[in-house]
């Protein structure tokens, strides 16, 4: 199982609680994905989950996966980030480096496999988004959960999403003034969902739940506004909101300044998909595609949680434990019982109906591409501007590989990942998989060492090195260009 | 409240690192990154074109942004990698070069 998030987790409990022997890896010190992150042992936390929600079932998997552990059938390697996937004659084999600085290769061969990695947040750019003090809401979130720090004092919390929610009421409780929660959704399209909302009583507690928290920390909403612009010299020193009109545009004269040194902001999540990539399974837009046992359409690959389709932690969880279990049976040459996970396939169900629900009521502001003026940075690797890629347009790219080479956007350390969904909204091209060779930076020395990897010796072998070659043989440890 | 309140944390003893020459206190358990925001340190690169100031940005080690000198290893993520006693910890200007 890669990952141990809540999907990795469940997935390893179902299977090892079947008798079968599982290696959980990850690249965290600790269990528990981006919604369980917790402080590290040494900050002596005696109430962690204060910054929490749902922590019995974390207490729970906490205990089982301790428990198998103990008894042998879970080994969960942590501080181990996989680098990539390959079938060797047949069998998943993971490559992946250990340690912080990670340097020391390490290879896992398996009979399945399981692909967890979860997802990463979408931020479509803005003029001043570069600046320090504004991060995205998960990523303020992740600090908060696992450092137990605020990057400052005065929070503006925007962008669209369910998300927002947890990070606002999180970064109130947790001693920051939250000057607002800004989100582009329209208020009157939750009502226009209310019947089929009412079809989820548990979330829309959750979400009065929150409203509560909100109200308690006395934090303004502005529904169906936008940050225009961060400004700040060499920091954040204050926002600009707007009201948005019935397009999605920005109304003018509704701009207002919002004073603060943090701008949390997220526009949805991604699917976390690189290593599904290279092992060639098949996807639908940017998720992996499986089947009802949650099956890519690679033998002996599996892959649940956020990597097949964004949809909360709940979710993720019910998909694991369906994945496990058919890892189970399949490893013994058996059909599965679906009948066995049906209280599972039915909370997948719900989940998957409430996040299609969501994904219809939150959303980007229809023209956010209209912010980025032509000096906005775009790629912020490469620090492409939107003059540039819009250039690159002119030329005649219509994909974003072309306007890649054009302008080098997408060409830096996070290989596209950070300003990919950006290229293709400015661009009119569709959001595709990168292909990128290896998930992680990998030194050349790990890469000239590893004789259980066939390509050690020709780096461009048998893995479609085409686009991201370069910045994937970049050594890291040799200082060499970013 | 602060966050060592809201989850009752009772930290082992601080130790100092140095950023940019200057001593700061940093906690067992902290990344590179948190022992900087907690000294009020935000940005700790500067962009390779512009010579534009960055430090953390999506905070699970995707974005690549918080690139910073540690021990004199360049380009080494900050939101991932653990404080230890005694760090030296330098602003990366560009690729992290000398000179
Ligand atoms: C930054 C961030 C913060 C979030 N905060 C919240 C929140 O506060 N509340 C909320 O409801 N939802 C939050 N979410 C949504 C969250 O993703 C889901 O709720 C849930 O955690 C998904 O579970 P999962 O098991 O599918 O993936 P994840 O929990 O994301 O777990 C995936 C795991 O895979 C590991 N991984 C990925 N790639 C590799 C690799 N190449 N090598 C080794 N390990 C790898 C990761 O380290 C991670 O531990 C957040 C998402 C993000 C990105
Ligand atoms: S903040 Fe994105 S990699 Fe560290």
């Amino acid at each position: 199982m890669i990952g141990a998030g809540p999907a990795g987790l469940a997935a390893a409990l179902a299977a090892a609680a079947r008798g079968i022997r599982v290696t959980v890896i990850d690249s965290g010190t600790e269990a528990g994905g981006q919604f369980y992150r917790r402080p590290a042992a040494e900050f002596g936390a005696r109430r962690p989950q204060a910054l929490h929600h749902q922590w019995r079932t974390w207490e729970r998997l906490r205990d089982a996966l301790a428990r198998q552990v103990r008894l042998g059938l879970i080994t969960h390697l942590t501080d181990h980030h996989v680098w990539l996937v390959e079938r060797q004659s047949g069998s998943p084999t993971v490559h992946a480096l250990r340690g912080p600085l990670q340097e020391e290769p390490v290879t896992v061969r398996a009979d399945a496999l399981v692909l967890a990695t979860g997802g990463y947040e979408k931020v479509l750019p803005f003029p001043g988004w570069t600046l320090p003090g504004v991060v995205t809401a998960g990523g303020a979130q992740a600090m908060l959960k696992g450092g137990l720090v605020l990057p400052g004092r005065v929070a503006v919390v925007a962008g669209t999403g369910p998300l927002l929610l947890p990070v606002a009421a999180g970064l109130a409780a947790a001693g920051a003034e939250v000057a607002a929660l800004v989100d582009s959704a329209v208020p009157k399209h939750f009502l226009r969902h209310g019947g089929r909302f009412a079809a989820h009583p548990a979330k829309l507690l959750e979400g009065a739940r929150y409203a509560a928290e909100l109200a308690r920390h006395r934090i303004r909403v502005a529904a169906h506004h936008t940050v225009t612009a961060a400004h700040g010299e060499d920091r954040l020193e204050f926002v600009t909101v707007a009201a948005l009109d019935a397009d999605g545009r920005v109304r003018p004269g509704t701009e207002r300044r919002i004073p603060c040194d943090t701008l949390a902001v997220g526009h949805g999540l991604l699917p976390h998909t690189d290593l599904a990539e290279t092992l060639g399974c098949r996807l639908d837009g940017t998720r992996v595609h499986v089947d009802d046992e949650q099956r890519t359409d690679v033998p002996g690959v599996w892959a649940a949680g956020e990597i097949t389709g964004i949809g909360g932690a709940a979710l993720s969880l019910a998909e694991g434990h369906i994945a496990g279990r058919s890892v189970a049976a399949r490893l013994r040459g058996r059909e599965p019982d679906r009948g066995e996970w049906s209280p599972a396939a039915r909370s997948r169900d719900t989940a998957r109906d409430f996040a299609t629900l969501l994904d219809a009521v939150y959303a980007p502001p229809a023209h956010w591409a209209e912010l980025i003026t032509d000096d906005t940075v775009v790629c912020r690797c490469e620090e492409v501007t939107g003059g540039a890629v819009r250039a690159a347009v002119g030329l005649g790219a219509g994909d974003l590989r072309t306007v890649k080479l054009l302008t080098r956007a997408g060409m830096g350390w996070c290989q596209g990942r950070m300003c990919a969904p950006a290229v293709a909204g400015l661009t009119g091209c569709r959001l595709e998989p990168s292909r990128r060779p290896f998930a992680r930076p990998v030194p050349l020395g790990v890469l000239a060492q590893d004789p259980d990897h066939p390509s050690a010796s020709e780096p461009k072998g048998r893995l479609d090195t085409d686009t991201g070659a370069p910045e994937a043989n970049r050594a890291p440890s040799k200082g060499d260009t970013p | 409240m602060n966050p060592y309140r809201l989850v009752r944390a009772r930290p082992e003893p601080a130790f100092t690192v140095t950023f940019d020459g200057r001593e700061i206190e940093a906690l067992p358990g902290q990344t590179v990154a948190a022992a900087l925001w907690s000294a009020g340190v935000t940005a700790w690169r500067t962009t390779r074109g512009e010579g534009r100031p960055r430090g953390v940005f999506c905070g699970i080690g995707v974005c690549f942004d918080c690139l910073v000198t540690v021990n004199d290893r360049a380009n080494t993520r900050a939101c991932l990698v653990p404080v230890r006693p005694g760090d030296t910890i330098r602003t990366q200007d560009g690729i992290g070069h000398e000179g």
